[in-house]
């Protein structure tokens, strides 16, 4: 196994504990910060550095080393974190999430945007230092945080100087030791060092001059004192991992020894590493509580001597929740605490839930086709088999739901990016807003959750931006001055209800009104309230005026409510002027479940998302005007609206023409009403929703595909590009029309 | 199904050998990925004829392509003995109509002559060559090439570039 295999582990880590970080550090309390957190910020920063370095990622390495450094300081109460410094350490996570985003897509991460960072880490420390170490030196504040090392000899090697640099670079190493054996080498600068302090250490100072990924420093070849004898008591380790984790020990220094007792493996180790970095390590690969690392005995600087030294004491083997000696039991101790949630939950790439999810609908369907079979059996010989398909079906019907509730995650994982959000925007706005969430619990699907991320924050710039008042202009409406923005979720029936609520300014109607009066809508004074927000989706009612630096960047709310009906959503606003606007979005609880309406046309089957359907009706011919050639429109209750045939957009020859003969079903998409003529209703039902684009290609009027009861494939239409499909009647090519009569003109929603 | 296999050498590839139109074809036995009769088709509208639709291979939705339509081969009736062979095209898998399928025939790199330029039916873009068995001349299709290409109508244009 390559370490390369871990990558992956890592990165995804990696990921959450940044995002464990920046949320700990927006709830951070900055007067009186809680030691518990500034514990947990802290370990999310060693553990990413002590990962970083396993896989040689030195910016990565470095930049979390300089974090570390102060948030250690900081959680000894050594160095107070004020806003400002909290957000130097947001922004510090902000390059850490780009360079984890680097490594991962393999291109070397932006050395700039790590200096900077790294210098103003530094500036942070040093401001802060100043007053407790007067008399330092310019090196000196790194020197001062680095800690007890021994006296160690290392050899400093520096590449791809520009002229000059070299002088300068020896200069600072010169501070930290004695420096001997100067070799200069066109661009290269190498030489011995003595010092007590620590590479991460030099490497921070030199940073100023070149960048961390052209130093490097190894012990010099006598080195020792550092080098200590691990003991590793690795429990519930399987036979197929066995040898992966020897490998990887390996890599962390000398392995001197290695001994399985059943599941436990005990190896013993030399090594440079600390303790904590290598369960950090370790923990990649291992639950934390499976892991103990100890030092193997009271001579832990003594080098090398020998492998076959060294049985530890039995106890080691047998005891592994025994608190760890010493220094070595805090890591492991604090990592088995924050690492007992995970424990419980296993990491799957969802493509093979989706795989599995496949399987089971093809389980169901197998189910459904036996069921039916069974039923045309004599009833004698049928009634044992119909008691076990009843049963059948009801297992196979748990497991659908079974697995797909594996999809589902909590709407936290949506939540959780706004606070930062809202706290960098407030700020820039100059608005006061405190952020309340509500219903994090509440679950939806994975990918829902994903594609609802743009709208959601799309919806949150727009409260900040335009709802909620700066300070003063609260106070005189009698408001506090913190505004408040409230997120919530919950499930109402099969769906999710998104809430974005502010306490803001409310929209104007008369605003509303005339915008849209001069873009040309058809709007009257008295419209219901309802009816004029909804014209704020609209497409083209543009926000030019409200053009600011956070919203309004020509982004519209037209495209909120059209990315949110792709989902199969919807919008819907509730607004009272001076007292706050709540936007709710409906969606769906999954996307690879629809409930859709089955409908006929000819021999062919399609299925309709319930959600657009209005209404459905029998019309007579007479309801039909033709307003150009290949335009139709039929008129429903004195409303105007655009004929779509089914059978003549998709060709279908054996199907009724005439309206008297079939149904009319009023489709609503996107604002846009139409109405659509089928053969028939079929009925209501679930289906799974598979992608046709998978093996086939984007067909037109169809968004999707499912499988019915008997097997057979049904295409799911897609209502919007139906509305715009019109073709002529009777026979003929379809052909996208220009209507002359609006639907929306006339639409109450 | 009569022919015994040949025993595999290391230039040594086995084909599927199925009938189009009264000639023997080939397609690499890697691709296929099984052979089931013709049932179940939905109908796609507005796509060239030769695309019957779509079906449901354990829950995966695949287009169906009539290689007797495409090419204007043989009869294109649809009875209980209609084979399609399901081929694997990169992460695609779509299924082709032939009027039956032979045997699997091995095949050493010598027996393989290139395609000399052919009738207006086939593009010779998609022949990887012609092999002769015995008495039988084969024509070895390139399906990879063939299933991709823009004429096949089975992905979207963009992905169609190496058409």
């Amino acid at each position: 196994m390559d370490v390369s295999d871990f990558y992956d582990t890592f990165f995804e880590e990696a990921t959450e504990l940044l995002e464990d970080m920046e949320r700990l550090l927006i709830e951070l309390d900055t007067n009186a910060p809680e030691r518990e957190a500034l514990d947990a910020i802290f370990r999310a920063a060693h553990s990413i550095k002590g990962g970083a370095g396993t896989f040689g990622f030195e910016a990565l390495q470095n930049t979390t080393h300089r974090m570390e450094n102060l948030l250690d300081r900081a959680r000894n109460g050594e160095l107070a974190l004020d806003r400002a410094a909290v957000d130097i350490l947001l922004e510090a996570g902000d390059v850490l999430k780009g360079q984890v985003e680097s490594y991962r897509e393999g291109v070397a991460p932006d050395a700039e945007a790590a200096d900077r960072i790294c210098r103003v880490l530094q500036r942070l420390a040093e401001d802060e230092a100043a007053p407790a170490t007067p008399a330092a030196e310019p090196a000196a504040p790194a020197a001062a945080t680095a800690g007890d090392h021994a006296e160690r000899r290392l050899d400093v090697c520096i590449t791809g100087l520009r002229p000059g640099e070299a002088d300068a670079l020896a200069g600072e190493l010169d501070l930290f030791g004695t420096v001997a054996d100067r070799r200069d080498d066109a661009d290269t600068l190498a030489l011995k060092l003595v010092t007590s302090v620590s590479d991460d250490d030099i490497i921070a100072v030199l940073c100023f001059i070149v960048d961390a990924g052209q130093v490097r420093i190894t012990p010099a070849a006598e080195s020792g004192p550092s080098r200590q004898r691990l003991r590793l008591t690795l429990t519930g380790v399987g036979d197929a991992d066995r040898a992966g984790l020897i490998e990887e020990v390996d890599l962390l220094g000398e392995l001197t020894g290695e001994r399985a007792d059943g599941d436990t493996l005990i190896l013993d180790l030399i090594s440079e590493q600390s303790i904590e970095d290598i369960a950090a390590v370790l923990a990649f690969r291992l639950d934390p509580a499976q892991i103990a690392v100890e030092p193997a005995g009271p001579d832990t600087d003594q080098p090398a001597s020998g492998p076959a030294a060294a049985p530890a004491p039995d106890a080691a083997t047998g005891d592994i929740e025994r608190p760890s000696p010493a220094g070595a039991g805090n890591g492991a101790e604090r990592r088995r605490e924050s690492g007992n949630a995970e424990s419980t939950s296993v990491r799957v790439p969802t493509d093979k839930i989706d795989h599995i999810i496949n399987l089971v609908g093809e389980l169901v369907i197998t189910q459904s086709m036996l069921e039916r079979a069974a039923g045309e059996l004599d009833r004698e010989r049928g009634e044992a088999l119909s008691e076990g398909m009843s049963q059948l079906s009801r297992n196979a019907r748990d497991l659908q739901e079974a697995v797909m509730s594996v999809r589902m995650v909590p709407m936290d994982f949506a939540f959780n990016r706004f606070p930062r959000l809202v706290r960098d925007l407030s700020a820039k706005l100059g608005k006061d807003v405190n952020l309340e969430t509500r219903g994090g619990a509440t679950e939806l699907d994975k990918g829902l959750i994903e594609r609802i991320m743009d709208p959601m924050t799309h919806l949150v710039r727009n409260s900040l931006d335009h709802g909620i008042e700066d300070g003063p202009t609260r106070i005189a409406a009698g408001k506090p001055a913190t505004g408040q923005l409230t997120l919530s979720a919950h499930h109402e029936g099969g769906n999710v209800v998104i809430g974005i609520g502010d306490d803001g300014a409310g929209l104007s109607r008369e605003r509303i009104l005339a915008k849209a009066k001069s873009n040309g809508l058809a709007v009257s004074d008295d419209m219901p309230d309802e009816d004029v927000w909804q014209l704020i989706f609209a497409p083209g009612f543009s926000t030019a005026e409200q053009v600011s630096d956070v919203s309004g960047r020509g982004v519209g709310m037209d495209v909120v409510k059209r990315n949110i009906a792709q989902l199969g959503g919807h919008v819907d606003l509730r607004s009272r002027h001076g007292v706050g606007t709540t936007v709710r979005v409906i969606l769906p609880l999954t996307l690879a479940i629809m409930d859709g309406m089955a409908v006929r046309a000819g021999g062919e089957v399609f299925i309709l998302a319930l959600g657009a359907i209005l209404e459905s009706m029998r019309i007579d011919e007479s309801a039909v005007r033709a307003v150009t050639a290949g335009n139709h429109v039929v008129e429903v209750r004195g409303e105007y609206l655009p004929l779509v045939e089914l059978h003549s957009v998709f060709g279908i020859t054996d199907a009724e023409s005439r309206l008297d003969h079939g149904i009319v079903v009023v489709v609503t998409s996107e604002s846009r009403r139409f109405a659509l003529f089928v053969d028939e209703l079929i009925g209501q039902q679930q289906v799974v929703v598979k992608n046709l684009e998978t093996h086939f290609r984007k067909v037109a009027g169809v968004s999707a595909a499912t499988i019915l009861g008997d097997g057979s494939v049904a295409l799911i239409l897609d209502a919007a590009a139906l509305s715009k499909m019109a073709a002529p009647r009777h026979r003929g090519r379809a052909a996208p029309a220009a209507r002359t009569v609006p639907a929306e003109s006339v639409s109450h929603e | 199904m009569n022919d015994t296999i040949v025993a595999t050498d290391t230039d040594q590839r086995e084909v599927l050998v199925f009938n189009l139109g009264g000639e023997e074809y080939a397609v690499d036995i890697l691709k296929v990925q099984e052979i089931r009769g013709y049932a179940n088709v939905t109908r796609i509208a507005n796509v060239p004829e030769f695309i019957k639709g779509v079906t449901n291979l354990r829950g995966e939705i695949v287009p169906i392509v009539d290689l007797r339509l495409k090419f204007a081969l043989g009869t294109a009736d649809y009875t209980e003995q209609t084979v399609v062979i399901v081929l694997n095209i990169g992460e695609r898998v779509v299924g082709v109509v032939v009027d039956s399928v032979s045997d699997v025939i091995g095949l050493s790199a010598k027996q393989i002559k290139p395609a000399p330029e052919f009738g207006a039916q086939m593009n010779t873009a998609y022949l990887e060559g012609l092999a002769s068995v015995d008495e039988r001349m084969l024509i070895l299709i390139d399906v990879e090439a063939m299933m991709t290409s823009r004429e096949m109508a089975l992905v979207d244009s963009l992905d169609a570039a190496t058409a």
